[in-house]
């Protein structure tokens, strides 16, 4: 935080801009630093905004909107472990593999080994667990760089998924008699119209702890403090080696999680489901306002990212225009909120 | 450079070798992936029928489906090892040919499965499912299941928008099969039927069919006829379509024959399914490459078809007057993956 004007006026300070005449320009620019995820959020309520307008009722329906929730579950999840390392300045590629693994073992494990299925679900996170600390460990204590560590687990992790699944998809029907705990994310809360899925219920209570947990404990202080500046956290007694391993560790059980809330969305294990997970969840996380060097941003932003290519993948749906446009609008935004990010870090230089 | 060469006429060496004794004929099967249980069978059905036959056989396959750098360099890699026959389910039809030729220059047999080249005479001989007629026939079966067929709202889930050659056949065949103008059959979405309430993507899997199904029944929830493009698709649709109530008044038709699919057609998920015989492509394609490079036969294309049509069978739990259907029990038997 090298902001002078966010640091508070000590009996010693020299220079304090509180109080001095602010241009438009720089309250605008001094808002959006503080609060990295209006700027998205403005983008998405644009975005809701000009499909309203644009598609009325069929849009703008309690059943629509929530759709779009319900759409975005996954990656919204995903998006919340990605997030996390990439404020501590790394990047996790293998987040969807890890996703998939946890979803096959917790299927597997319940199905055909006959494990008693709370156990399977347990087992199926604790895999989530182990990956993520392996990719912290070897981030943190071997110093390699997170890219190419979870390049490598990202291999890793899928080849042993298609290995010890044979790519064989257990059936929806199956886990609905054999071990219904697994679907348990996919049931539904209908408030008029509106449909929620415990999954969707859960993507939104994660980005209220994890915004708490960022926010307001030592723990979320040093994961900012380890992003900006390892060097300058470490002098100041944050021990970087752990938090970095308990990042990348909680990332993975997200994961996890995000695999067991798969199974409820599509009913079936499938070991072929959630290949382009980690380049939506990157696409999510820098969307939403999120500095891929690392210290800057906000979990609220990266599910406003998720959510508005959610909108406007459902949106461009309706209005009856082929899919790429969707891929070419969200091309654009994410070079959009790069910039935006770039001419923050200047200005705030 | 100069290793290469001298790797390249050592192989002319022992290609010619081979050709002189008789050594035991060899094949290569290239297939897209190495995940889809479609490509895993027929690498299963590959290696039994090699193992009977007392052929070598090497199998090689993309990282992902759409990989083509990888099946050229599997193509190079079987010519410089002296190999009979290629066995080729190509990622990109077009581009491949190039590679292709160059196998074929060299003495080799190439054989296209599943999916046919472009143009389709770039490969020796094609062994594939006829994918229009598996498309027709579950189009025919659910006119015909149909109460009121001239009122039904139809979605459409395709793989994707790049729309490959067997998403259009299968699309362009359930829609002919139902009786409604294709217009263009080179590619689907130009269709006027008022009947079609949409074509949406679904990447042929679980994820994509259930939000290709609800991007659809957004887009108007009366729908009650679905095709998709395969069975995973198929049971993605179907949890959407349960999610909103409407699990027992839609009809879903697919294609594939994958085991959990007639699974799914015996629960009562799938209406209908067309039926595809990979481990039989497979076996038909080694016993090919056995007999070419015994006599040097080429294989026959089926009778007034440009291509050996490995078969296709309709499976459902509700059959139909008029039509061949195979049961359930039948397509279990016949299942892959």
């Amino acid at each position: 935080m090298t902001n002078a004007p966010q640091l508070p006026p000590g009996p010693d300070a020299i220079a304090s801009f509180s109080g001095g005449p602010y241009t438009l320009k720089a309250r605008v620019i001094h808002l959006v630093y503080t609060l990295p995820a209006l700027v998205p959020l403005f983008v998405l309520l644009l975005a809701v905004a000009i499909f309203g307008v644009l598609l009325g009722e069929r849009f703008l329906s309690p059943f629509a909107l929530t759709l779009i929730l319900q759409q975005v579950a996954i990656i919204g999840i995903i998006a919340m472990a990605q997030s996390l390392v990439i404020l501590t300045a790394g990047i996790d590629l293998s987040v969807g593999a890890v996703m998939i693994l946890s979803s096959v073992i917790m299927g597997k494990f319940s199905v055909h080994l006959g494990m008693p299925q709370e156990l399977a679900v347990l087992c199926g996170l604790l895999c989530g667990l182990s990956c993520g600390l392996i990719s912290g460990f070897l981030v943190a204590v071997v110093k390699l760089p997170p890219f190419i560590v979870t390049l490598g687990m990202w291999q890793i992790v899928l080849a042993a998924n298609f290995l010890y699944s044979g790519s064989e998809v257990i059936r929806s029907q199956t886990i609905a008699t054999e071990a219904p705990l697994l679907q348990f994310f996919g049931q539904t809360v209908s408030i008029g119209g509106a449909n929620f899925t415990y999954g969707v219920m859960f993507m939104l209570g994660l980005v209220v702890v994890l915004s708490y947990a960022l926010s307001q404990t030592a723990w979320g202080r040093h994961v900012y403090a380890v992003g900006d500046d390892p060097q300058a956290a470490e002098l100041s007694g944050v021990n970087v080696k752990r938090t970095l391993i308990s990042v990348y560790a909680l990332a993975g059980l997200i994961c996890a999680f995000a695999g067991w809330v798969l199974i409820g969305r599509i009913g079936s294990v499938s070991p072929q489901a959630g290949q382009f997970a980690n380049i939506e969840s990157i696409t999510a996380v820098v969307i939403g306002g999120i500095s891929l060097f690392g210290g800057r941003g906000s979990v609220a932003g990266a599910l406003f990212g998720a959510l508005i290519v959610g909108v406007f993948t459902l949106g461009l749906r309706l209005l009856g225009l082929d899919v790429q446009w969707t891929y070419l609008l969200i091309g654009l935004l994410i070079i959009l909120a790069v910039t935006v990010d770039q001419r923050i870090r200047r200005a705030s230089l | 450079m100069k290793i290469i060469k001298a790797g390249l006429a050592g192989v002319a060496l022992s290609t010619a070798a081979a050709g002189a004794a008789v050594a035991a004929p060899s094949v290569c099967l290239i297939t897209k992936d190495a995940t889809n249980p479609f490509f895993v069978k027929m690498a299963e059905g590959a290696f039994a029928k090699a193992a009977e036959l007392g052929m070598e056989l090497r199998s090689f396959a993309g990282r992902f489906d759409g990989d083509h750098e990888t099946q050229v360099a599997a193509i190079e890699t079987c010519v410089a090892s002296g190999v009979d026959g290629i066995l080729l389910a190509a990622s990109d039809t077009a581009a491949i040919t190039g590679p292709v030729q160059a196998a074929r220059d060299a003495g080799l047999l190439v054989i296209a499965l599943d999916t046919p080249l472009d143009p389709i005479d770039a490969a020796d001989m094609t062994f594939a499912t006829d994918n229009f007629e598996a498309g027709r026939l579950i189009g025919e079966w659910a006119l015909r299941t149909m109460e009121d067929p001239d009122n039904a709202r139809i979605g459409l889930l395709n793989i994707n928008i790049s729309q490959p050659t067997v998403g259009v056949l299968r699309n362009q065949g359930f829609l002919t099969g139902f009786g409604i103008d294709i217009g263009d059959p080179n590619r689907w979405g130009d269709e006027d039927d008022p009947r079609i309430v949409g074509h949406e993507v679904s990447n042929g899997n679980a994820e994509g069919g259930r939000s290709g199904m609800e991007n659809l029944l957004a887009i108007d929830p009366s729908i009650n006829l679905v095709y998709t493009i395969n069975e995973p698709a198929a049971a993605g649709a179907y949890e959407a379509l349960r999610a909103f109530g409407r699990a027992d008044d839609v009809l879903i038709v697919s294609v594939d024959g994958g085991c959990p699919g007639v699974e799914d057609v015996a629960g009562g998920v799938i209406g209908a399914t067309a039926q595809q015989y990979p481990l039989q492509m497979a076996a038909l394609g080694v016993e090919a490459v056995a007999r070419f490079a015994e006599t040097g036969e080429l294989p026959e294309p089926t009778e007034g078809k440009d291509f050996f049509d490995t078969g296709v069978g309709l499976v459902t739990g509700s059959p139909v007057e008029g039509m061949e259907q195979l049961t359930v029990e039948e397509g279990m038997r016949l299942c892959w993956g």
